[in-house]
């Protein structure tokens, strides 16, 4: 105990040369070190943390945008595939009344044509029939007139009598 | 461990104080540098006759562990390299003459394999066991002067010999004011000390390797750290966000130099007073650079304490006055006990610690009983070492928990000046 009184414990007593030395490299560490070090430091590092969070963040933004976009794309694919069904169902309608127009007008044609072609051979018919009622009656009329002038003499009544038979031939 | 050694030491050394104030006399313990004479030990009237008659630089055979410790905690205005004592500057400052002597220590004449006794006398001042002293005589020679030795009493004054004549010394002044044997002399010391030397080293390490690391994050910006960065960086950024941020909230940026200034100049100093035979200078075990710091942390403190904090010291609201009246002066002692606790924390465990692995040394000294038992000495050798080793190791871990927890401490109490009491209720 008196080796411990006795000897000198200076390092209680805070001489002012220290006292005043500690200011100076305290104020020098804080200032120089803090200014030019610390708060460089710290600022860098919150702005890595920033940069990180800010990678992060839009990372996460880009992924979501994947999904809208991938989810538009499906929907705009889907939508296609029902415009490819429509077109493709309308133009096999467009098809089907194509042809069924086709085959109407044609079978229209084709009936007009035949009763065109009737209507002709009916006139042609006609015109045929009187001309061969023409020939016919010309030829009556001349066999008879032939007959007539070697058995008869007067004319009157036979002519009479031929035209009656003539009214008679019935073209038919 | 070491905290329990420094109280029982600190209690001790009280006790001892106490003593020397009621009278009593002591016959024994001298600083085993000092090479006093003891022989002229008389009853004085309180207290003893010394005599130069056998002063003298020469060894004398007797060991003090106790003395050898705190000499080896002290400051000095000698570095010891090893046991080379190189010379530093003397800055010394007398009301006497009012002049300002500067001058390297060398000058004192010490031997440069010793313990830093001074051979001569300079401008009135010697060199006692590596502290300057100032002759009291002002008809002492200013010149340099050779002097017989330098004997002291029980009270650990000094005296100075030249021939047969005997001249008392003053200490340089302390700020203790009284309190633990110090106090205000003529003579005041502002030298370039060991500590203060090794303040500078640390200060100049730290600016190049914090200067080298802020370059570093310029040059690399937005990449991953590397080198010295990568080996820092993981150290900035635990104190950033375990105490910056947890205590300081949104303004820690603003505190945080602050903080991280208190982190590295107490863990560098730690560290490098923990390096062996490279001075091992004692800073932060010592009282004046605690006070300093301590001081700067009531400072930044106070003179950002907002009004919540001072209502909540002076006029805790949500209590009945009559509580008031006792919670005021708790509060308002608590304002000084805080900072004071800080100072007191890292000067005990870093001292502590130290004077520890000096004494585990000082088993081989004192088990060969000073070199006089070889087997003593051998037989000490390995216990002795494998203990310092040890108690290194958990100086090692010491010097980081005491530098975290005085920067931790420091920003709960700013935390606490600053902060926002949106919660009035809880208390």
């Amino acid at each position: 105990m008196q080796l411990i009184f006795l000897a000198d414990f200076s390092v209680i007593k805070p001489d002012f040369g220290l006292l005043l030395w500690t200011t100076v490299f305290f104020l020098l560490f804080w200032f120089v070190i803090g200014k030019f070090a610390f708060r460089p430091i710290a600022n860098a590092l919150k702005k890595r943390e920033d940069d990180i969070q800010n990678a992060l963040a839009e990372a996460d933004r880009a992924r979501e945008e994947m999904a809208k976009l991938k989810a538009e794309n499906e929907q705009i694919l889907a939508e296609a595939r029902e415009e490819r069904a429509k077109i493709l169902k309308e133009a096999m309608d467009t098809k089907t009344s194509i042809i069924n127009e086709a085959k109407n007008k044609a079978k229209d044609e084709a009936q007009r044509l035949v009763s065109n072609a009737k209507m002709e051979i009916e006139n042609e018919k006609q015109n045929a029939l009187i001309e061969v009622k023409n020939q016919v009656g010309l030829m009556a009329t001349e066999i008879a007139e032939k007959v007539i002038r070697k058995q008869l003499s007067g004319d009157n009544e036979h002519d009479a009598f031929v035209g009656k038979l003539i009214d008679e031939i019935d073209l038919n | 461990m070491s905290i329990k050694t420094l109280f029982t030491l600190v209690f001790l050394f009280f006790g001892g104080l106490l003593l020397a104030g009621s009278g009593d006399q002591h016959d024994h313990g001298h600083d085993g540098h000092d090479h006093d004479t003891h022989e002229a030990h008389e009853d004085h009237s309180g207290g003893h006759e010394l005599s130069c008659e056998h002063a003298s630089f020469g060894h004398h055979g007797k060991f003090d562990a106790g003395a050898t410790a705190f000499h080896h905690i002290s400051d000095a205005n000698v570095y010891s390299i090893g046991p080379l004592q190189i010379p530093l500057p003397c800055i010394l400052y007398n009301n006497r003459d009012g002049a300002l002597h500067m001058f390297l220590s060398s000058e004192f004449g010490f031997d440069n394999l010793g313990h830093g006794d001074g051979h001569y006398a300079f401008n009135g001042y010697v060199l006692d066991g590596g502290t300057v002293r100032m002759i009291a005589d002002p008809e002492f020679p200013m010149d340099k002067t050779e002097i017989k030795g330098i004997i002291h009493d029980d009270e650990n004054n000094a005296y100075v010999c030249v021939g047969d004549r005997m001249y008392g010394t003053y200490a340089k002044s302390t700020a203790d004011f009284g309190l633990f044997g110090g106090g205000i002399t003529p003579f005041y010391d502002f030298s370039i000390t060991k500590n203060v030397v090794s303040m500078i080293i640390v200060f100049l390490f730290m600016l190049w390797m914090f200067l080298k690391i802020a370059k570093a994050y310029k040059l690399r910006e937005g990449q991953a750290p590397k080198g010295l960065q990568s080996f820092i960086e993981p150290i900035f950024v635990f104190i950033q966000d375990e105490v910056c941020k947890p205590f300081l909230g949104d303004k820690y940026l603003r505190y945080q130099p602050f903080i991280m200034t208190l982190f590295f100049f107490i863990l560098g100093l730690n560290l490098f007073g923990q390096i062996p035979f490279l001075g091992g200078s004692n800073v932060t075990g010592n009282l004046a650079f605690t006070a300093v710091l301590a001081i700067f942390a009531f400072f930044v403190t106070n003179l950002s304490g907002n009004k919540h904090y001072w209502e909540h010291i002076f006029w805790m609201p949500g209590v009945p006055a009559w509580v008031k009246t006792i919670l005021t002066p708790v509060e308002v002692l608590g304002v000084f006990i805080k900072p004071l606790t800080l100072m007191l924390r890292l000067f005990a465990n870093i001292t502590a610690g130290h004077m520890v692995i000096i004494i585990f040394v000082s088993l081989i000294f004192i088990f060969s009983q000073n070199g006089d038992s070889m087997v003593g000495g051998l037989g000490t050798v390995i216990p002795s070492g494998l203990l310092s080793l040890f108690m290194m190791s958990i100086e090692l871990l010491v010097a980081f928990i005491q530098a975290f927890v005085f920067a931790i401490l420091t920003a709960s109490y700013i935390g606490a000046a600053i902060e926002d009491h949106h919660h009035e209720a809880a208390h």
